[in-house]
C-alpha cells in the first residue's frame, strides 16, 4: 500500500509536469532557456519579499518574475551587453539577493534547502490544490494564445502584419511562466525548475510532427519523470527532486539517441 | 489636410483611383540614425515596384513601414482604406526543434479553410508540398509557400522582401515569372527589395533606387543611365544592370528539371 505522502507527490509532480512541458516546448522554440533560468533563480528573490511584507510566497514570485520579465523586455534594445550577460546578472543577482534578504529574517523558520532543491513529499492537499488550480488556469490561458504565439514565435515580423497582437500574446506567455515557475517551486525548487521546462520538450521533439504533439509528448515525458524519479528516490533514498530531474535526464538520453539512431537508419 | 505623421489619411478623393499605398516625404530614425528621409512612393494596383540599393540603405524598413510594423518619424504614409496587405518578411528561418509542416504553417495565416490552403498552394505551383515537413524544403520551395501564405490574406498589395533569397538561378527566374502571373491574375500591386543591384524583374514596371532617399526611379531600363544610379553604383554597375528579359525556351519544375515552357500571354 502507498503511503499517503508519496500519492501526493505523485499527484503534485504529475501536475507540475504536465503544465510545464507543453509552456516549456515554447521555451524551447524561443530560445528562452535562460530567460527561464533567470525567471526561477530571481523567484528566491520573491520568496524572500513574500516573508517579508508577509504574504503568501506565490504572490512574490509573480511580483519578481513580472519585474524581472519587464527589465529584461525593457533592455533587450541596448546593445552594450549581450542577452545572455545580462540574463546571467539577472539571474544571479536574484539568487544572490533573495539569500542576503533570507539573512535579514533569522526569525521565520525557512527551509532554504527545500525552495532551492523542492520538498515534493512535503506538499499538502492545500498545495495540490493550488498547483491544479494554477495549472489549469495556465493551461487555458496557453491554449486561447497557442496559435497566436506560435505566429510570433515563427516570425515576428509576419505576425504582426498578419494582426497579431504580438507585444500582449508575448507577455501573457511570461506570465503564465511565471505561475508555473510559482507552482513547480515546491516540486524541483528554483534551481531546477528549468529542467522540467526544457527537458521533456526537448526529449519529445524526435518523435513529434507537429507542435500540438510535441506538447503533448513532452507532457507524457514530464509525467513518466516524475514517476520514474520519486520511485527511484523512494527505492534508493536519493533526494525527490534532483532524482526526477534525473529520470528526465535519462528520458532525454534515450529518446535522443533513439530518435537519431533512427533518423540515420530511415 | 494636415496628415499625422503614421496615421494612414482617409481622404481619397485626391488620389487616383488604383492607388493602394502613398508614402510622402517620410523618416524613419532609429535613435540618433536616419535609416530613411524624404522618401516618396506610390503604388497601384497591377504595379510592380522593385527597391534595389546597397546594404543598409533602408530598404527593409521602408518595407516594414509599409506593412505598418515601424511607425515614421515624419512624412505620411497613405493606405487605401482596407487594404489587404501579404508580407514575405526577409530571412524567415525557422529553427528545426519546432516540428511544422507547410499544412500547419499556412493555417497560421488566420482563418484559411483547407480548401483555401490548397488553393493558394497550387497557385504558387506547389500544391505537392502540402504534408512536407518546412525544414526539408528547398529555398525556392520555401519562398513559394512563403508566397502561398501572403496569397491566403486575399491580398491587394504584396509586399515581398527579398523574396529570391536562398533561389538557386534557375529558381529565381521562375519565382519571378510567378509573382509576375500572381500580378496578372489578381491585379496585384507589388512592393519586391531586390535582393541584388544590378538585376531586377522584367515585368517590373518602375526601379526605385534607395539610400536612405530615394536616389533615382523609373522604368528598368531608364535608371541605368541615371546620373545618380552610376554615382552610386559605378559605371560597371550601371552597365551590370541586367533586366530579367529572359526569353528561354523551357522552364524548370521545383527539382530543377527542364520542362516545357507555360505558355504566356
Amino acid at each position: 500500500m502507498m503511503e499517503e505522502f508519496f500519492l501526493r507527490a505523485l499527484i503534485a509532480g504529475i501536475g507540475v509536469a504536465a503544465v510545464a512541458a507543453p509552456l516549456g516546448c515554447f521555451v524551447v522554440w524561443r530560445r528562452m532557456a535562460y530567460f527561464g533560468a533567470t525567471l526561477a533563480h530571481g523567484a528566491l528573490l520573491g520568496v524572500a519579499l513574500g516573508l517579508l511584507l508577509g504574504i503568501d510566497p506565490v504572490f512574490g514570485i509573480a511580483a519578481s518574475s513580472i519585474v524581472i520579465a519587464l527589465i529584461v523586455t525593457g533592455l533587450q534594445r541596448q546593445r552594450a551587453l549581450g542577452g545572455d550577460t545580462l540574463l546571467g546578472i539577472l539571474a544571479h543577482a536574484g539568487l544572490a539577493l533573495g539569500l542576503v534578504a533570507l539573512a535579514f529574517l533569522p526569525s521565520v523558520r525557512f527551509d532554504l534547502m527545500a525552495t532551492l532543491f523542492g520538498d515534493v513529499l512535503a506538499v499538502t492537499w492545500s498545495d495540490i490544490f493550488w498547483i491544479y488550480l494554477g495549472g489549469s488556469a495556465v493551461l487555458a490561458v496557453l491554449a486561447l494564445i497557442w496559435n497566436a504565439l506560435l505566429a510570433v514565435t515563427l516570425n515576428e515580423d509576419l505576425a504582426r502584419a498578419e494582426g497579431v497582437p504580438a507585444a500582449p500574446v508575448q507577455f501573457a506567455f511570461m506570465l503564465i511562466l511565471a505561475v508555473v515557475i510559482a507552482i513547480a517551486m515546491k516540486v524541483v525548487g528554483v534551481l531546477l525548475i528549468v529542467s522540467l521546462l526544457i527537458i521533456p520538450a526537448a526529449a519529445a521533439r524526435p518523435y513529434a510532427r507537429t507542435p500540438e504533439r510535441m506538447a503533448i509528448l513532452a507532457a507524457a515525458a514530464g509525467a513518466l519523470a516524475v514517476i520514474g524519479g520519486l520511485f527511484a528516490s523512494l527505492q534508493w533514498d536519493t533526494p525527490a527532486g534532483p532524482s526526477i530531474v534525473a529520470a528526465a535526464t535519462a528520458i532525454f538520453a534515450v529518446s535522443f539517441t533513439l530518435g537519431t539512431l533512427g533518423k540515420r537508419i530511415s | 489636410m494636415p496628415a499625422v505623421p503614421g496615421t494612414p489619411v482617409m481622404s481619397p478623393e485626391a488620389r487616383a483611383p488604383g492607388l493602394l499605398i502613398e508614402i510622402e516625404d517620410l523618416a524613419v530614425k532609429f535613435g540618433t540614425a536616419t535609416a530613411l528621409s524624404h522618401v516618396g512612393l506610390k503604388l497601384s494596383g497591377g504595379e510592380i515596384v522593385s527597391l534595389i540599393g546597397p546594404n543598409g540603405a533602408g530598404k527593409t524598413t521602408l518595407v516594414r513601414v509599409a506593412a505598418g510594423l515601424i511607425a515614421p518619424t515624419a512624412g505620411t504614409l497613405w493606405r487605401r482604406p482596407g487594404l489587404r496587405l501579404g508580407y514575405v518578411p526577409q530571412r524567415l528561418k525557422i529553427d528545426r526543434v519546432l516540428p511544422l509542416s507547410v499544412r500547419r504553417f499556412l493555417a497560421l495565416a488566420g482563418k484559411a479553410s483547407r480548401a483555401e490552403a490548397e488553393t493558394a498552394l497550387g497557385e504558387v505551383e506547389a500544391a505537392g508540398l502540402m504534408e512536407h515537413s518546412i525544414h526539408d524544403l528547398s529555398g525556392g520551395e520555401f519562398q513559394r509557400v512563403m508566397l502561398a501564405r501572403a496569397m491566403l490574406r486575399k491580398p491587394d498589395l504584396l509586399l515581398l522582401d527579398e523574396p529570391l533569397q536562398g533561389v538557386d538561378l534557375g529558381g529565381q527566374v521562375s519565382l519571378y515569372d510567378l509573382i509576375g502571373r500572381l500580378r496578372d491574375r489578381h491585379g496585384l500591386g507589388v512592393l519586391l527589395v531586390s535582393h541584388d543591384l544590378h538585376i531586377v524583374m522584367a515585368a517590373t514596371d518602375r526601379v526605385v533606387c534607395l539610400n536612405h532617399h530615394v536616389c533615382c526611379s523609373g522604368a528598368p531600363e531608364a535608371i541605368r543611365h541615371h546620373p545618380e544610379y552610376v554615382a552610386l553604383f559605378g559605371p560597371e554597375a550601371a552597365r551590370r544592370l541586367a533586366v530579367y528579359a529572359h526569353d528561354h525556351d523551357h522552364d524548370h519544375d521545383l527539382a530543377g528539371n527542364p520542362v516545357p515552357p507555360e505558355p504566356r500571354p
